[in-house]
């Protein structure tokens, strides 16, 4: 499969997701995506213009498109848009363009804009809109914090809560553990999304687009962490809240699964998307943020060489 | 004596050609003050060390010359931490642990080795002047640009180094945090990272 029928491909597959995003948190998914990949298509062509690249085929290939829509579906729900875009941008140009282009990046562009506005915006990031049915984020209202970043009044404290990994780090989630109630109420909301992003996955692997090894490794690096933790320390989540919440799914399915950036070797993959698991829980068990998907991918994105050395002689795919 | 001049400061630039000692030059340069501050230490360091190991260049035995001339960059980083801490407290409080630690900065070293201890006085004095000057450009060109891009200002707390009168030196182009990236780690090597495509650009157009 060519480069861009294997985005289009993407771009349908992440659609779910979004549906299900969407439905949930309000139409600030919509608008995320809006401005994401309108920067995306702006800043892809200002670089390759600038590089002296011919600028269409390029735009074409739908990599920058896809990069965006993924950015726009891990970032929250309701943000101002300058944001989106700054992160959109960050990640085409450090990400990508700064390294060579498509082919040539050493760090998923996706990831990279998202930790950069991530340190560079930590209290926006953190701002997750609650979900259906206690939130209740009119279209107007979350445009309104789009396009101006704030809303009159107290608004906003009433629309934000904190997610369950929001809990977790702040050890809030123990009781709601005990009680058996974790996989209800807000955090079933999770549950919807993450099996929407599964199914998206699910049929690019049929469809062969991906290798089974990295959505695999990933969820049973986070699995596997995620049990020993639980039944060591007192207070860690169990290892089904790891899988479901927060965005293991859809790094397993569509960041992790980035040909570029991923290793080539097929051992090398499954080491890396382990590695991807493994410290992302470790970072949400002990870390100060609540989600580390997205360190835990650009790490291992630095690594992928090394897992290459160690794991030949295994074929080069 | 220009072409000494041009390599410590372009040509040959500590931090921008020989990459040396980066971790002062990543780790302080969060404002355009401190970055000019540890960059004024390390310039009086590099100057006064680099004349004495030249004073001394034919009594230094040739098996003991790095530990000598380590003891020699050591007294004076000594006397100007305390000069700094004397004079200048709150800069010196700022740099905390860096100031002692320009000790350990390569690029002191690698002028002692490689030009002071086999050149007279006045060419040693001078090469260590221009490395120096090299060295705290960079650190104020990075550090300005850090602050500019994380905070918005200029210049914040330009009183600490330069006393009372340059309190209304600092420029605050935008109140709040801007783009706070800038101002945290990766934002250091991401900067640098500029400056060194920057410079290769200038040089590539000669």
């Amino acid at each position: 499969m060519k480069t861009p029928a294997i985005m289009g491909h993407v771009l349908l597959a992440l659609a779910p997701g979004a549906a299900a995003l969407a439905w949930f948190f309000g139409p600030g998914v919509l608008y995320n995506l809006a401005v994401a990949t309108a920067t995306a298509l702006l800043v892809e062509a200002a670089l390759l213009w600038a590089r002296g690249r011919p600028v269409l085929p390029s735009l074409g290939d739908g990599s920058a498109l896809v990069a965006a829509c993924i950015l726009a579906l891990a970032l929250p729900p309701l943000l101002p848009w300058w944001i989106t875009a700054l992160g959109v941008a960050c990640g085409l140009t450090l990400g990508k363009h700064l390294y060579g282009g498509l082919g040539h990046n050493l760090f998923n562009p996706a990831m990279t804009g998202y930790v950069a506005v991530l340190l560079a915006f930590p209290r926006e990031i953190s701002l997750w809109p609650a979900p259906r049915p206690e939130g209740a984020v009119s279209a107007a209202e979350a445009l309104r914090y789009t396009v101006s970043g704030s809303l009159p009044g107290e608004r906003i404290d009433t629309l934000t809560h904190a997610t369950p990994l929001d809990r977790l780090t702040t050890g809030a989630l123990s009781p709601a553990l005990h009680d058996g109630t974790l996989l209800a109420g807000a955090a079933g909301v999770w549950i919807w999304v993450a099996a929407a992003f599964l199914a998206g996955g699910a049929w690019l692997l049929l469809r062969g687009c991906i290798d089974w090894r990295l959505p695999l490794g990933v969820l049973a690096g986070t699995a596997g962490t995620a049990s020993l933790l639980w039944a060591v320390i007192p207070g860690a989540a169990p290892p089904d809240f790891h899988l479901l919440t927060g965005a293991t799914v859809l790094v397993a399915f569509f960041i992790a699964t980035d040909p570029v950036t991923a290793p080539a070797s097929r051992g090398a993959r499954l080491l890396f998307a382990l590695g991807i698991g493994i410290t992302a829980v470790a970072i949400r068990e002990f870390g100060a943020f609540p989600d580390g998907f997205a360190f835990a991918v650009l790490l291992m994105n630095a690594a992928a060489p090394l897992f290459d050395y160690i794991a030949r002689p295994g074929t080069v795919e | 004596m220009k072409s000494i001049l041009r390599n410590g400061l372009w040509t040959n630039n500590a931090a921008l050609v020989q990459l040396l000692g980066l971790c002062p030059l990543l780790a302080v340069t969060t404002t355009a003050v401190a970055g000019l501050g540890l960059g004024l230490a390390t310039l009086l360091v590099i100057t006064a060390s680099s004349t004495a190991v030249s004073l001394i260049r034919h009594r230094v035995p040739r098996d003991v010359r790095l530990p000598v001339f380590i003891l020699v960059i050591a007294t004076f980083v000594t006397v100007t931490e305390l000069l700094v801490a004397a004079w200048l407290h709150e800069i010196y409080l700022t740099l905390g642990l860096f100031l002692p630690l320009i000790v350990t900065n390569c690029a002191i070293l690698a002028r002692a080795e490689t030009f002071a201890s086999r050149q007279p006085v006045g060419p040693a004095a001078l090469d260590g002047f221009a490395t120096g000057a090299g060295f705290a450009l960079v650190l104020a060109v990075l550090g300005a640009g850090r602050e500019l891009v994380g905070r918005g200002t200029l210049l914040d707390g330009a009183e600490m180094l330069f006393g009372p009168a340059a309190a209304g030196w600092t420029v605050t182009l935008v109140d709040g945090d801007v783009f706070l990236l800038a101002v945290l780690p990766p934002g250091a090597f991401i900067g640098l990272a500029l400056l060194l495509a920057a410079k290769n650009r200038l040089d590539s157009r000669d």
